[in-house]
């Protein structure tokens, strides 16, 4: 395994050196016996190493499916995905093993509601035997204190606020030093001005942290604000329909948004994705 | 963000004094003095009206079920019928726990255990406890297992099923979370359905506590003083009651009935108590 790590020990263009994902020719088809829903068709992707690659699509085209077969919650049908040369699933292994390199980060959030956020924090270390919980608790601590979440340990996820929530489980994520994040919709359910703050936390974070971000989202100015790339997939069965490079130079700030360069692509994005809701609709209505 | 922390509720002197100033622990004192004089008047309906009101009017009144309670409440007897049907409740109640909550959560993790033991189960639930007290009087050795089996019945089955429920709406994404943190099996059941059904335990419990009192008290009235089968076994609040009947004291049946409220009540926050200790988290909302 270190093996094929240490290999790729050059930085890639975004200066970080794991976390590369590799998604080829990758199918999948639910209930292949039954209704055979293909949710993902032939889709490749590649994600260099520290990239912030946005993902948006029509509600239903299978963008939660193949966040799902990178994260080894379900299998794929063919084709193969890959982390730092590693097969994850493919030929022969239809279903990665989840492991705490690559974490997931809920859209209703997925904190343990009988530990305190705290406790939350520490899990994955711990559970893996990496750390002792001394160690955990005070690896933890410090990284809630930089998030300036230092006040919100002693709670349990019920006491506090959706974006706090949101940002105690990026901290949970980060805790267990992945090579890739995977959000699926994360900020989906907080009102703008939360959201804005939690963007701005998480650039803070990735330019602490280059790790690799794969982010799935509707909401076209957070994809652009945030990404290196935005990947915009076609309805179902998804595969890449457009990909946007965001030339927008990081760290980013606030002012991105009002630049021109911002509404220019914008405006890009919105026609391709408009086009894909509106088959997607269509898609809708003739199986309704 | 306003409401980011917030402060913990503790329990402390200033809960007395809230109490106190609280609307609705008067509405609930005056509710209950109402009720009370109520029945005081009309029990003695026949005194002031000349003749008895339909159904209230043949219940003694509160003044004279306080003396019946006044008399007995220095006999012994009268406190061994309480640490009789206690000693039954807890025992059939321990043993519905210590039973129930792990066969729940065996069914709750294990397919092949679930496909075996569930249909079995599920045949055998909808059998009332009451039921089974011939059944089982005849083939424990003693009355007083009889007894027990029948009051462990009526928890098991409310425990169970809470477990069993409680472990499969656990909302799947804690279970990825924490495999993509790295759990093993081990961890997930220790970290995850653990903790992640204690409230529905707790629930059970409370419920199945509810049943069990019902059920001692059936089957210590039908089982009557054990006289007649085996010595020291029989007695009880349910039986206190039944041997009141057949005495004629009315007041003492009523003596019997509040007793068991009462005896009902501690059981039941007792175990509320435990579970909002055990459940930190649940505190909150
Ligand atoms: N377990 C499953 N069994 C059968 N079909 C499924 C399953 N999970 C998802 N699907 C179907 O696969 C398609 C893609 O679902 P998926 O959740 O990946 O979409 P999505 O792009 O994440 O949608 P959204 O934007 O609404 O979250 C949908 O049509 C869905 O009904
Ligand atoms: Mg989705």
């Amino acid at each position: 395994m270190s093996a094929v790590m240490n290999r790729n020990t050059q930085p890639s263009k975004y200066g970080a050196t794991r976390g590369a994902i590799q998604i080829k020719n990758v199918d999948k088809i639910y209930d292949p016996e039954g209704a055979a829903v293909k949710a993902v068709d032939n889709c490749t992707l590649d994600i260099p190493a520290g990239e912030i690659c946005m993902v948006v699509g029509p509600s239903g085209c299978g963008k939660t499916t193949l966040l799902n077969a990178i994260a080894g919650f379900h299998s794929i049908t063919s084709g193969e995905i890959t982390l730092d040369g590693e097969l994850l699933c493919g030929p022969g292994k239809p279903q990665a093993e989840p492991g705490s390199d690559r974490v997931v980060v809920f859209q209703n959030g997925a904190l343990f509601p009988w530990k305190t956020n705290l406790e939350n924090v520490a899990f994955g270390p711990i559970v893996q035997g990496k750390m002792s919980k001394k160690e955990a608790y005070e690896k933890a601590r410090s990284l809630m204190a930089d998030a300036g979440l230092g006040r919100s340990e002693r709670n349990y996820p019920g006491e506090i606020s959706s974006g706090v929530r949101r940002r105690v489980e990026i901290v949970r994520a980060l805790m267990n030093d992945p090579a890739v994040l995977l959000l699926d919709e994360p900020y989906r359910a907080l009102d703008s001005l939360t959201k804005s703050v939690m963007h701005e936390s998480l650039l803070e974070t990735y330019y602490k942290n280059k790790v690799t971000i794969f982010f799935i989202t509707h909401d076209l100015e957070e994809a652009i604000f945030l990404g290196h790339r935005v990947v915009i997939m076609t309805s179902r069965p998804c595969r890449p329909k457009k990909i946007l490079e965001v030339d927008i130079p990081h760290p980013r700030d606030y002012n991105a948004l009002t630049s021109t360069r911002f509404r220019e692509l914008m405006d890009e994005t919105m026609d391709a994705v408009h086009e894909e809701a509106v088959k997607a609709f269509e898609a809708g209505e003739k199986e309704g | 963000m306003s409401a980011q922390v917030m402060t913990h509720q503790m329990p402390g002197p200033g809960r007395l004094r809230k109490m106190m100033t609280n609307q609705r622990f008067y509405r609930a004192i005056t509710g209950i003095l109402v009720f009370i004089i109520l029945w005081e008047v009309g029990a003695r309906s026949e005194q002031w009206a000349g003749f008895a009101f339909p159904w209230i009017g043949l219940v003694p009144p509160p003044t004279a079920v306080l003396g019946a309670w006044s008399t007995v409440f220095v006999e012994s007897s009268y406190w061994m019928s309480w640490l009789q049907s206690f000693g039954r409740v807890l025992a059939g109640f321990t043993a519905a726990v210590l039973l129930g909550v792990p066969l729940g959560l065996a069914m709750a993790v294990s397919r092949t255990f679930n496909g075996l033991a569930f249909p079995t189960f599920e045949v055998l639930r909808p059998i009332p406890p009451l039921a089974w007290v011939p059944a089982a009087i005849i083939f424990w050795p003693t009355q007083e297992m009889a007894i027990a089996f029948v009051t462990f019945l009526g928890a098991f089955y409310t425990i169970v099923i809470n477990v069993v429920g409680g472990a499969k709406s656990i909302d799947i994404r804690y279970f990825q979370a924490a495999q993509s943190m790295g759990s093993n099996g081990a961890d997930i059941f220790r970290r995850i359905i653990l903790p992640g059904v204690m409230p529905s335990i707790f629930l059970g419990a409370a419920v199945g506590m509810g049943i069990t009192w019902e059920v001692v008290v059936a089957a210590e009235m039908i089982s009557g003083g054990g006289s007649q089968i085996g010595g020291t076994a029989g007695g009880g609040l349910g039986f206190f009651i039944w041997n009141s009947y057949l005495g004629g004291s009315y007041e003492l049946i009523v003596v019997g009935m509040i007793s068991i409220g009462i005896a009902g009540y501690l059981c039941s926050s007792t175990i509320r108590k435990t579970g909002t200790w055990a459940t930190p988290w649940k505190r909150l909302r």
